[in-house]
């Protein structure tokens, strides 16, 4: 039986690790090559590295970072945050990372997908979506909306039509994150998680909102995620991922419990 | 030395990587004169069967793994690497290597967990490897150690005997096989972690018999 995943996720700027709250006030925690060995050996299913730094000219800076985290850990790690060309993906492939994650870019340019797939395998290719919860309309009959540039811009696309478009060019996998939850800590978004991870044949990774253990068995039994994402719950100490496993397999859900 | 098969196919610097961690001296080649050298030749893969097999031809690399199979060569397949030593793959309807009996299968659509939810394709995640024979390869791996997997097809040995390990994704499958000097497994042990690493350290170790 295939076990759920707990992934921990790493904002990286300019080399070096942050939280961002709500993508605002972002503090700095450090190495991230360090950090994915902490978690590694915590027992992390998979980790994601985001790269938030803003200038395309140090890029090269992630992907220094990357070759590290590859020599570093033996279990997969993608890499999204500024992924816009094939040539892009190419990059971060070679220096080791098992997946690259396309959000904005794939919005803007489908066929990304498709190239990707084509390319490297859909494997390889995780679609990030950020979501807006808004009314139920004839554009938007899901309710639940995309946008780019950090909720700030959206895009009269429905998500639900979107994942199952991307699903159709060549996406492996997709990461949800909800733009209302991320960063508060009070649960991800259930109800979203659930009408796209029933209505995709793909896994989907719930983000945005973990605060408590709790949180993740609600999304992973009710939500049908086949992961979760956590960063700050974590990240501040809070709570170990041993002690999340332990806590999801005490109540009845299949994690990894030996590495 | 140790000969990481390269046939175009997908990342395989990943297997280097995890070799060198270990502290094994390997290459990734494709070079006839290179892998006749090599006292071990592992043989990953990524992708689909039918393109491993179009460039495996191509390099006339699918007589050589034969031949360094019948020299007695331990050899490691990984993934795509176990599936096609089969002798044949659903996937493209591909004519495969044949050093195996059996075919490789696609899960089937409606596939249903015991709970009798819908399961997901591709198999893709962390599951558990039921080793099945005491083997060299497959020794002092705890119980109940999980693997990484991401794949939609599995293999179906004509023999059972060829099953070292199974594993459950709403049926049972095999997920490594082992014959002779020869052990292979659908999963990914350069990205399972500790479990992965000491099948590949036990693999360094093998000679064959």
């Amino acid at each position: 039986m295939l076990s759920k995943r707990i992934i921990p996720c790493l904002d990286v700027r300019d080399g070096k690790t942050t939280k961002g709250i709500k993508f605002k006030d972002n503090i700095d925690l450090g190495d991230p090559v360090e950090m994915a060995r902490f978690y590694y050996e915590q027992g992390a299913d998979e980790i994601v590295f985001y790269d938030i730094t803003a200038s395309s000219d140090r890029r090269p800076i992630m992907l220094d970072v990357v070759r590290k985290v590859a020599e570093t850990i033996f279990i997969p790690f993608s890499v999204g945050g500024g992924i816009r060309t094939l040539e892009d993906m190419r990059d971060v492939l070679l220096a080791g990372a098992e997946k690259v994650s396309v959000n904005s870019a794939a919005v803007l340019n489908p066929d990304i997908i498709r190239q990707g797939a084509e390319a490297f395998g859909s494997q390889c290719v995780v679609l990030g979506m950020d979501i807006k919860k808004v009314p139920v309309s004839d554009k938007i009959p899901s309710g639940y909306e995309m946008v780019i540039n950090g909720g700030r811009t959206r895009m009269g696309i429905d998500a639900l039509w979107w994942a199952q478009e991307a699903e159709r060019l060549g996406a492996g996998e997709i990461c949800l994150n909800s733009i209302d939850a991320d960063g508060t800590q009070t649960g991800y978004e259930l109800e979203l998680t659930r009408l796209i991870s029933t209505n995709v044949r793909i896994p989907v990774i719930a983000s945005g909102g973990a605060g408590v253990p709790q949180h993740l068995l609600d999304v992973l039994n009710e939500g049908c995620a086949d992961a979760a994402l956590i960063a700050s719950m974590v990240h501040y100490g809070t709570y170990t991922i041993e002690a999340i496993k332990d806590f999801l397999s005490e109540n009845g859900v299949k994690v990894r419990r030996f590495w | 030395m140790i000969a990481i098969l390269d046939f175009k196919a997908g990342n395989l610097t990943s297997v280097k990587r995890a070799l060198d961690h270990l502290g094994f001296p390997c290459l990734i080649t494709n070079s006839h004169e290179e892998v006749r050298k090599a006292d071990k030749v592992i043989f990953p893969g990524v992708g689909a069967a039918g393109k491993s097999m179009e460039s495996l031809r191509e390099l006339g690399l699918h007589e050589l793994l034969r031949e360094r199979f019948d020299a007695g060569i331990p050899i490691l397949g990984i993934c795509v690497g176990l599936q096609v030593l089969f002798d044949f793959s659903q996937e493209n309807q591909t004519p495969c290597l044949g050093i195996l009996p059996g075919e490789v299968k696609r899960f089937p659509e409606h596939i249903r967990s015991a709970g009798g939810d819908l399961l997901k394709i591709p198999h893709m995640g962390w599951n558990a490897v039921k080793f099945e024979k005491h083997h060299p390869v497959f020794r002092e791996i705890p119980a109940g150690s999980e693997f990484y997997f991401v794949h939609s097809y599995y293999p179906q040995p004509a023999k059972e005997q060829l099953t070292a390990g199974t594993t459950e994704y709403g049926m049972i499958f095999t997920s490594a096989v082992a014959f002779r000097n020869l052990a292979a497994v659908q999963f990914h042990p350069e990205k399972s972690g500790k479990p992965g690493l000491r099948l590949l350290d036990n693999f360094c170790r093998w000679n064959g018999s």
